[in-house]
């Protein structure tokens, strides 16, 4: 028993199965693996494969219809599946905890912050002033400013990072030996994110506590975690020390996910994204050879027809047949790029914007959510816009679309021609240049119209196509999408999400667009699809000369796609220029903290320029530069007093910053310059280090 | 609470116009068939029947806000009294049923929540729905046959002896209660079941339950108090119906209540009493709605807090 205890969580063969149609259906399949104590151990694989049901088998909060079919979970050498339902709740109480997205939801919004962290004190025995002092000290813990305030309030008057400081102090509050982190940063922006993981990070040197730390994220996953180990259809494919894993993969299903995401040195002129062909298989599949064998390029005979045994490669574990030949894997896209780019820069302008202004009124204040914005957009390219969530990114892309009228005096231009501000004043043709791409293309998308109905409509309503024209026009959509004839008869959610989200391009490109916005069009999907759809809009692009506005959170997708980017801060823009330069530096103060907060599996510094407090209020934004109240390379009063202009750095480049280019490239070669405002963070992975 | 004046508003011109439609000669139907023209004209004359339609309609709702709703053309008597006596009965009848429909309807839904898809609730919610569909004067005779006639433990009218003090009159409400509460059992006992099923299923319980806090305290702390929100806003809103909507029951059970008085006022054309009764019937409705719209606020701290943010 010793060894057993040893370990914080040991699973032995864990299979948990859904009842869905009176048939239980497998999603994990004799899984086993063990976190040491004081370990953190990542769990990795795209949505489906079974990572949140760990989590909730861990703690036995399974669904009604989910079961343990068969393997033992012990917690702290404890079987969790033979504990009656007091010893179930000291256990919950006492030894282990669960932190997990969307902290909004998490708590509960009809009690106060305090209560809710006060009745975790209360089960520990403590009570009254004590239990009250223990909170507030566990609120310090978390970095939460005016933790008295904070007991007082409701949930929903926090923002999203407090809320997941305060559920991660609820959870830190019984001081458990076993954290389960279940894509705790997801939804959270970049720089909110980076904050999170630090105090994760640094709560973990001072706590015991195991970690199980669940993501889709592997750039997280590699900074927060020991080992690691990557999910497969409710399957163990691989596990390993993370900087092992990631850098030297031995299994396909590893090495197709690590090529799926975009590097920082891609770019969709120089080649496309790899691929994973076909799809996870369903839940509770007949799986008869490796699961991962109808989608690899490597498999043989044997792959199909005999289970591969998890192969122990001295310290790491490989469940493949030709582990060591799994990087041989064979690109299933290729990286050639199809139609060649129009050369940067000489293409003329489709899009001018100029001194736009939108302000919303309400509450007896006025929000300025995009102020004096002018840029312009090439035809052919791509401008990426990024920032913080609040920072005007949406606001703009409604204002390019007419859904919310602009203040007065600025000035859109379409094709050198003025744009009337409102959607309803705009023409036909107007119309369907100017076409966007949500997020989520669930809500996007009609639910009762068959996949061919939605799109005959949009080329109907956009191409005024008719008949046979339409029926070609249809088809050749269809296939630019790669979408195929039998996806046509079917409802959008018969679909899966990139399928989806392939639709919604499909629609936007219906009437053959001058400009597509996309917002945030992969945020929702895995890495893989994702890849996927960055492939096609690139291609789509190429091929038909279209601009895109793309906005996204993910710096690295914004990077592969865009030929010039804007720095959005308080609806103002605080950089405008190349992609490559804007990414390279020097740049201005905000857009080197937004780069350095992105976790990234290239980079590897380990100090981080953090930025103080929240994103003030909009309606209530700073004096001067918007930038100086969180600003780390502030020169003082003069930036609390003027707003800089947006100077033109170099051609093309500008920066909204007092301090001049130069002197910008100095201090950032020099590195993060102020010792007091950076986080210094163990460096993890020496093995990286050195690389 | 201007939306509520508003349709209070459009409420008393519909009423206002309703009376005007409807067909025959007020002085002829008050002096019956045999009276000679000039009496009936001199009636309407002096019942102010030949002003302009905006002139009538402006001096009834100025009189009625200061309390004045006219005479009846029936009883010859101020209207006030008779819709304030049936009023008064009215909410004596509501405020019985309510008590008795409120807890157990919650404690039904809750019940079925916490066992939901189990055999206690499935007996709850069709046992509810079935008897939510069954209109109230077929469960009320039901009632009657069986506990005032075959069993003989409840009085079959709701008229109380004249000196009754309060648990006498309590014991005569009984049985017209008993309708009214089992057409809202299920009402209830639905709306907070499914809203015990969706906080019991969302994530703040989820978060309270691996708090490791007892199952009673995740129940009466986190889950019930999400949970009833929708309820409370569906009861408060009902009552607007037990205190005005009972014609059928207060017939049945010969009760001097708002609707009866109504039911009858509109038979006998007596306008007066017509227009008066369902404009207050209108107005309870409104009031309920209104408290219930503030419960709702007051309860929720997401809209109460709205402002500070």
């Amino acid at each position: 028993m010793t060894d057993i205890a040893a370990n914080a969580l040991q699973l032995d063969n864990l299979s948990v199965a859904y009842r869905v149609g009176r048939r239980d259906r497998a999603v994990l399949r004799d899984l086993s693996f063990t976190i040491a104590r004081g370990e953190a151990y990542g769990l990795v694989g795209e949505s489906g494969c079974g990572k949140s049901t760990v989590a909730l088998s861990v703690v036995r909060y399974l669904p009604r219809n989910g079961k343990v079919a068969s393997g033992t979970i012990s917690l702290d050498g404890q079987d969790v599946m033979r504990l009656g339902p007091e010893a179930l709740r000291r256990t919950r109480a006492e030894r282990v905890a669960m932190v997990y997205q969307d902290p909004g939801k998490a708590l509960n919004p009809s009690i106060r912050i305090g209560r809710q962290l006060t009745e975790v004190f209360e089960l520990g025995g403590l009570s009254g002033q004590a239990a009250t002092d223990r909170a507030l000290a566990m609120l310090n813990r978390v970095r939460i400013s005016d933790p008295a305030g904070v007991m007082q309030r409701y949930p929903h008057q926090l923002s999203g990072g407090m809320q997941q400081r305060v559920a991660i102090a609820m959870a830190l509050a019984k001081d458990p030996s076993t954290l389960i982190l279940d894509e705790p940063t997801t939804g959270l922006d970049a720089t909110v994110e980076a904050e999170v993981l630090d105090l994760i990070a640094e709560l973990r040197r001072g706590l015991s506590a195991s970690i199980l730390f669940i993501s889709h994220n592997l750039a997280v996953v590699s900074r927060m975690c020991d080992r690691v180990g990557v999910l497969y259809a409710g399957i163990l494919v691989e596990e390993g020390p993370t900087d092992v894993v990631f850098n030297d993969p031995r299994h396909p299903y590893t090495v197709a996910l690590l090529r799926c995401l975009p590097r920082g040195d891609q770019r969709k002129d120089q080649g496309r994204l790899d691929t994973i062909p076909g799809y996870l298989p369903s839940i509770g599949a007949t799986i008869k050879g490796c699961a991962f064998a109808e989608r690899c390029a490597l498999a043989t005979d044997l792959c199909h027809t005999t289970p591969p045994p998890l192969h122990d490669l001295g310290g790491r574990l490989a469940r493949c047949h030709y582990h060591e030949r799994a990087q041989e894997l064979p690109r299933a896209t290729p990286a050639r790029v199809e139609f060649a780019m129009p050369p940067a820069g000489q293409s003329e302008a489709v899009l001018r914007v100029d001194g736009l202004n939108k302000t919303y009124h309400g509450h007896g204040h006025a929000l300025r959510a995009v102020k004096d914005l002018s840029l312009d957009l090439r035809r052919g390219q791509t401008l990426g816009l990024v920032g913080e969530s609040g920072s005007g990114k949406t606001t703009f892309a409604r204002l390019l679309l007419g859904l919310v009228s602009p203040d007065q005096g600025g000035h859109i231009e379409l094709d050198g021609k003025a744009l009337a501000p409102r959607l309803g004043d705009r023409t036909d043709a107007e119309i369907k240049a100017l076409q966007i791409v949500f997020q989520n293309p669930d809500s996007a998308l009609n639910r009762s119209h068959s996949i061919r109905h939605l799109l005959s409509r949009a080329l109907k309503r956009l191409a005024g196509l008719r008949g046979r024209q339409l029926q070609d026009r249809l088809d050749e959509l269809v296939r630019s999408v790669r979408l195929t004839e039998r996806h046509l008869v079917v409802k959008p959610r018969q679909l899966s999400g990139g399928l989806k989200q392939r639709v919604a391009i499909a629609r936007a490109f219906a009437g053959d667009p001058r400009i597509v916005v996309c917002d945030e069009p992969t945020s929702a999907l895995d890495v893989s699809v994702q890849a996927a759809i960055l492939n096609l809009l690139a291609d789509l692009q190429s091929k038909q000369d279209a601009s895109y506005i793309f906005i996204s959170h993910d710096l690295a997708v914004v990077r592969y796609l865009s030929d010039r980017i804007a720095v959005l801060y308080l609806g103002r823009i605080m950089e405008l220029g190349p992609s490559e330069e804007v990414f390279a530096g020097p740049h201005h103060p905000y857009t080197e903290a937004l780069l350095s907060a992105a976790p990234s599996l290239d980079r590897r510094e380990n100090t981080r320029i953090r930025l103080d407090g929240e994103i003030p209020s909009a309606a209530n934004p700073p004096g001067g530069c918007v930038f100086h109240t969180r600003c780390p390379r502030k020169v003082g009063a003069i930036c609390e007093t003027t707003e800089p202009p947006l100077a033109e750095a170099q051609d093309g480049h500008g920066i909204r910053c007092h301090i001049p280019y130069a002197e910008l490239a100095r201090l950032q070669r020099a590195g993060a310059a102020r010792p007091a405002r950076e986080t210094s963070l163990p460096a993890a992975h020496p093995a990286l280090a050195e690389r | 609470m201007g939306l509520s004046l508003i349709s209070l508003f459009l409420l008393s011109v519909m009423v206002f116009i309703g009376g005007q439609v409807l067909p025959g000669n007020v002085g002829r139907a008050i002096l019956g068939p045999l009276a000679d023209q000039q009496a009936v004209d001199v009636l309407n004359e002096s019942l102010g029947l030949n002003r302009p339609l905006l002139v009538q309609y402006g001096s009834w709702i100025w009189n009625f806000i200061q309390g004045d709703m006219g005479t009846s053309y029936v009883f010859r008597a101020p209207v006030s009294g008779f819709i304030v006596d049936a009023l008064g009965n009215s909410l004596k009848l509501a405020l019985v049923a309510f008590l008795m429909v409120v807890p157990v309807g919650i404690l039904g839904g809750v019940v079925a929540a916490l066992n939901v898809d189990r055999p206690l609730d499935r007996i709850i919610s069709i046992g509810g729905l079935s008897m939510t569909v069954l209109p109230e004067f077929v469960t009320g005779i039901v009632l009657v046959l069986i506990l005032g006639i075959w069993l003989g433990w409840l009085p079959i009218s709701a008229a109380w002896p004249s000196d009754a003090g309060f648990f006498t009159q309590l014991y005569y409400l009984i049985l017209p209660a008993l309708p009214l509460f089992l057409s809202l059992f299920g009402y209830i006992a639905r709306m907070t079941r499914s809203g015990m099923v969706e906080a019991l299923d969302s994530d703040y319980t989820r978060t309270a339950v691996l708090k490791g806090l007892p199952w009673r305290t995740v129940v009466w702390r986190h889950v019930l108090r999400n949970a009833l929100l929708p309820t409370i806003t569906v009861v408060a809103t009902q009552a607007g119906y037990l205190i005005g909507g009972l014609v059928v029951i207060e017939t049945l059970f010969r009760y001097q209540g708002i609707g009866s008085l109504v039911y009858t006022a509109a038979s006998g054309k007596d306008f007066p009493m017509l227009q008066a009764g369902v404009l207050t019937i209108g107005i309870v409705y409104t009031v309920a709605t209104l408290v219930a719209d503030i419960l709702y606020s007051l309860l929720n701290p997401r809209i109460r807090l709205r402002a500070d943010q």
